[in-house]
């Protein structure tokens, strides 16, 4: 039995191309309808390009622009609502725009797999893993149930699962996030397809995750030879794995070329727009004004505590998470502090125990040079207003039901401000953060995302707040929307003095925007210096993984040399 | 586990004790009380019914009255039928097996029922099907249980007289069969209603499964159609209709009492409204207490079903 370097048995051979062609997936001129009434009549429109084999084909676009749609007709699962109208696909050789059912789905899983973006929501909760990979195998009778066993577990090691034997009996959620995209992709690989779509398979992923995810997807595809399509809308992750780019924009393909050309000299405005727009490593510090002296001083958090316990059970040990452990830092009047950390680091708990929307259990935050940890709720609500906070979800942050004048102006007129003032600040607002005072009348669902978000900026705002607290404030926006939120985020503090606390587990865009860093695992700020300090000369452990990490950074670095040595 | 089943016990006793409390001093404001009925008795003498309230302890404060019948309650003594002196819980006994087959068998079909028409009313939706199951349940809701009862028996006992129009059994031919033929109409009767409440869920609860990204992953495996509704769509969507079934016994009960009326079944639900007109107040307290007893350890085993097929839950 042949065995591959990591000394894994393959059970199965290497399916044999159907057609020995160039290409492994063919799109020419697709058309995909839209129901009527939506903003456009074609989700895409009469695009075509090529994946050939053993190459990474990286579809990028932002929200809206189609990506999605073009994979999901590639493998058959379009909504209902959406039709092919014209052209046509060829997987393998095999054009499958009008192949009957029963044939496709005897293609799908074997010739191709695919991998989604939410690893948490993409797995049967009520099945173990290792069942959930044995299907791929049982639904096209490869194997006996032995067989497909030991194919299970040894998929399970290759994908570099811990303790393959004792994940195959779990359940997704014992898993985490990386670890069931693991899943999803040992499932894909199960019947060694030809061809692989990932739908942003790591955008929902930590930094370090997403990194080993991408690395795991190159490795497999190198060493096997598969050709994949890889869709997201980061460019970071094309510089990192692409062979071959399409852009789109819009239902459009609007450039194509290898990697290497489209990053270095992109010839479309659109490529120029979101290459320009990816947030990047920035080296030098903002230069925002020094803070000195004690006056300036706004914020002081000293051993800072938040824990959190599990009920007691009988048979069960009560469970202590130090979700917020001995955390001091200080901020001064018109400057950001970015707390930067991966998920389960503690950095959202810090964000809601400093505008106590949590109780802290030790320590003391002065504001102002008053403690206002110890303050109790009634104590602190005259304060409330001059710490305001930006949520992540522009989505779900504001009540769909109310106008966003009413969004705007209910906070300070039950803070005791008469309604014609609310009503003027809110327009004048409005206008500042870049939206139309018409809005004022208007209802959330007819905003975009990044209007939404700004509509969230005008509505901390309208406090007049001395602190900003923004918790992923952009993680939700397309990158150059994301841009643009950052720019106006700074415009703002450099004209109000207002002090930031921008929670985030992207670099990047910390880098962007934040004078200092702390880098917060395990509840602890394992470092803590400005931008240029973090990046260039890490000194923890964690912050150096961190950093490594990031996407794209290679080019980045590349560039940020580059222009070093120019100036 | 063990935690959970005591804390779960807690809010029972309490549950039961305010119950108790309720059903009693309810009952006892109606006027004239359980001896009401000798009023009009011509045989009886004002002398006759007091020596009988003294008897029964009915001349005692109600609280006293209350509290002595909780104790003995409590030590498995749950009074003696007015009517005819015997023992509450024989009385209830005698009647708890018919109310049970009635029950189950109707609760069977409305689960089998409901579900096969949630699904498929959710997997074709706005099809013939689907519009018609709707509007079907909307009639099945709006219109009352006895209507159908009585419906029932003058189509297919008065006019087709292919179903018995009432009662468990014909007297003297006790057979298995005998029975079935009998319960053919009240369970159908009695699970109409459950069923379109339990298929309008079931659909919601299938549309939610379907949606969900693993029904994705499911298709791009290159499963057919028939084993993701069966092995990711059904199991994923009967998750909360435990839950439901659990909360739908009261109902169900209730239910029962309307329809063992309509076709004299001889169960707990008759003897309650007999027993209320009869002023047999032990044999109500006694009812009101089973049929709590019933509902809580229906939902009881309600929530241990989910933590059983859940693993979320089991293993956490």
């Amino acid at each position: 039995m042949p065995r591959d370097e990591k000394g894994v048995y393959r059970l199965i051979k290497s399916v044999e191309p159907e057609s020995s062609g160039p290409l492994a997936l063919s799109v020419r001129n697709l058309t995909v309808a839209l129901p009527k009434g939506m903003d456009r009549i074609h989700a895409v429109e009469n695009i075509s390009f090529d994946l050939e084999r053993s190459k990474i084909l990286c579809i990028i676009g932002e929200s809206g622009s189609g990506k999605s749609v073009s994979a999901n007709a590639i493998m058959g699962l379009l909504p209902k609502a959406l039709r092919v109208t014209s052209g046509t696909i060829e997987l393998d050789g095999i054009d499958v725009t009008d192949i009957p059912p029963a044939k496709l789905r005897d293609l799908r899983g074997r010739v191709v797999s695919m991998i989604f973006q939410d690893p948490l929501s993409a797995l049967n909760p009520l099945m173990t893993v290792g069942a959930q990979v044995e299907e791929v195998m049982a639904a096209h009778n490869v194997g006996s149930p032995q067989s497909r066993r030991d194919r299970a577990l040894a998929l399970l090691t290759e994908v570099g699962l811990p303790d393959p034997e004792v994940m195959y009996h779990q359940y997704p959620f014992r898993l985490s996030g990386g670890q069931r995209q693991r899943v999803m992709i040992a499932m894909a690989l199960a019947l060694e397809p030809t061809i692989l779509i990932a739908d942003e398979p790591t955008t929902a992923l930590d930094v370090t995750t997403q990194a080993q995810i991408l690395e795991l997807i190159r490795e497999i595809q190198r060493r096997k030879g598969m050709s994949v399509m890889f869709i997201t809308h980061d460019f970071g992750v094309v510089a990192q794995i692409a062979d071959d780019v399409v852009v789109m924009e819009k239902g459009h393909i609007v450039e194509r070329g290898t990697a290497q050309d489209v990053l270095e000299s992109p010839k479309h405005p659109y490529t120029r727009q979101l290459i320009a727009a990816i947030p990047r490593l920035r080296y030098e510090d903002r230069d925002t004004p020094e803070a000195t002296s004690e006056t300036s001083r706004l914020l002081q958090v000293e051993g800072l505590m938040k824990t959190y316990r599990t009920a007691r059970g009988l048979f069960q040990r009560q469970r202590v998470v130090k979700a917020v452990n001995d955390v001091s830092f200080e901020l001064a009047h018109g400057r950001t502090l970015g707390i930067v950390g991966e998920s389960g680091s503690g950095k959202s708990s810090l964000g809601r125990v400093l505008i106590k929307l949590l109780d802290n259990d030790g320590g003391a935050i002065l504001f102002e040079g008053r403690d206002i940890a110890a303050l109790s709720e009634r104590e602190f609500r005259p304060l409330r207003a001059q710490v305001q906070m930006i949520f992540q979800d522009p989505f779900a942050s504001l009540n769909p039901r109310a106008t966003i004048g009413h969004s705007l102006t209910v906070g300070p007129i039950a803070h005791g401000m008469s309604r014609d003032a609310a009503r003027t600040d809110a327009m004048a607002l409005l206008e500042h953060v870049g939206l139309d005072p018409g809005a004022y009348d208007r209802y959330p669902h007819e905003f975009s995302g990044g209007q939404r978000q700004r509509v969230g900026i005008a509505r901390a705002l309208m406090f007049k707040p001395k602190l900003l607290i923004a918790d992923e404030a952009v993680s939700a926006l397309d990158v150059s929307i994301q841009a643009q939120i950052l720019q106006l985020l700074d415009q703002i503090q450099r004209e109000t003095g207002v002090a930031m606390i921008f929670i985030t587990h992207d670099l990047r865009v910390a880098s962007q925007i934040c004078d200092e860093i702390a880098v917060m695992q395990k509840g602890r700020i394992v470092e803590h210096g400005p931008p240029s300090h973090i990046f260039m000369a890490p000194q923890a452990d964690y912050t150096r993984e961190l950093v490594a990490a990031i996407p794209g950074r290679r080019a980045g670095q590349a560039e940020a040399a580059q222009t070093g040595a120019k100036q | 586990m063990l935690r959970f089943l005591l804390n779960r016990i807690t809010q029972i006793v309490v549950l039961l004790i305010i119950v108790s409390i309720i059903g009693f001093f309810i009952l006892n404001l109606i006027p004239g009380g359980p001896l009401a009925q000798y009023a009009l008795d011509p045989g009886m003498t004002q002398d006759d019914i007091e020596r009988l309230k003294e008897q029964l302890g009915l001349n005692r404060p109600i609280y006293v009255q209350y509290l002595d019948w909780a104790w003995r309650l409590v030590r498995g003594d749950w009074g003696h039928s007015f009517r005819d002196g015997a023992p509450v819980l024989d009385v209830i006994g005698g009647h708890m097996f018919a109310t049970l087959l009635l029950m189950g068998t109707s609760t069977a079909i409305a689960i089998a029922v409901g579900t096969w028409v949630g699904i498929r009313g959710a997997t074709h939706r706005y099809s013939t099907f689907d519009h018609v199951a709707t509007i079907g349940a909307m009639i099945a809701l709006s219109i009352p249980t006895f209507w159908f009862g009585l419906v029932g028996i003058y189509i297919f006992s008065l006019q087709l007289g292919w179903l018995p129009a009432g009662n468990m059994y014909t007297v003297g031919e006790e057979s298995v069969l005998d029975y079935l033929h009998h319960l053919i109409m009240p369970s159908i009767v009695l699970a109409l209603v459950h069923i379109a409440v339990w298929s309008r869920y079931m659909r919601t609860a299938t549309l939610d499964v379907i949606n969900q990204d693993f029904v994705k992953t499911a298709r791009a495996k290159g499963l057919s159609e028939r084993r993701i509704l069966m092995k990711h769509v059904v199991g994923n969507a009967l998750l909360p209709m435990i839950t439901l079934a659990g909360m739908q016994l009261p109902s169900l009960l209730t239910g029962a009492l309307v329809t063992e009326t309509v076709f004299t079944w001889p169960g707990m639900g008759r003897l309650f409204l007999d027993s209320i007109s009869y002023g047999d107040y032990p044999v109500v307290m006694g009812l009101l207490m089973f049929s709590a007893i019933l509902v809580i350890f229906g939902n009881l085993l309600a929530d241990i079903a989910v933590a059983i097929v859940d693993p979320r839950i089991r293993l956490s």
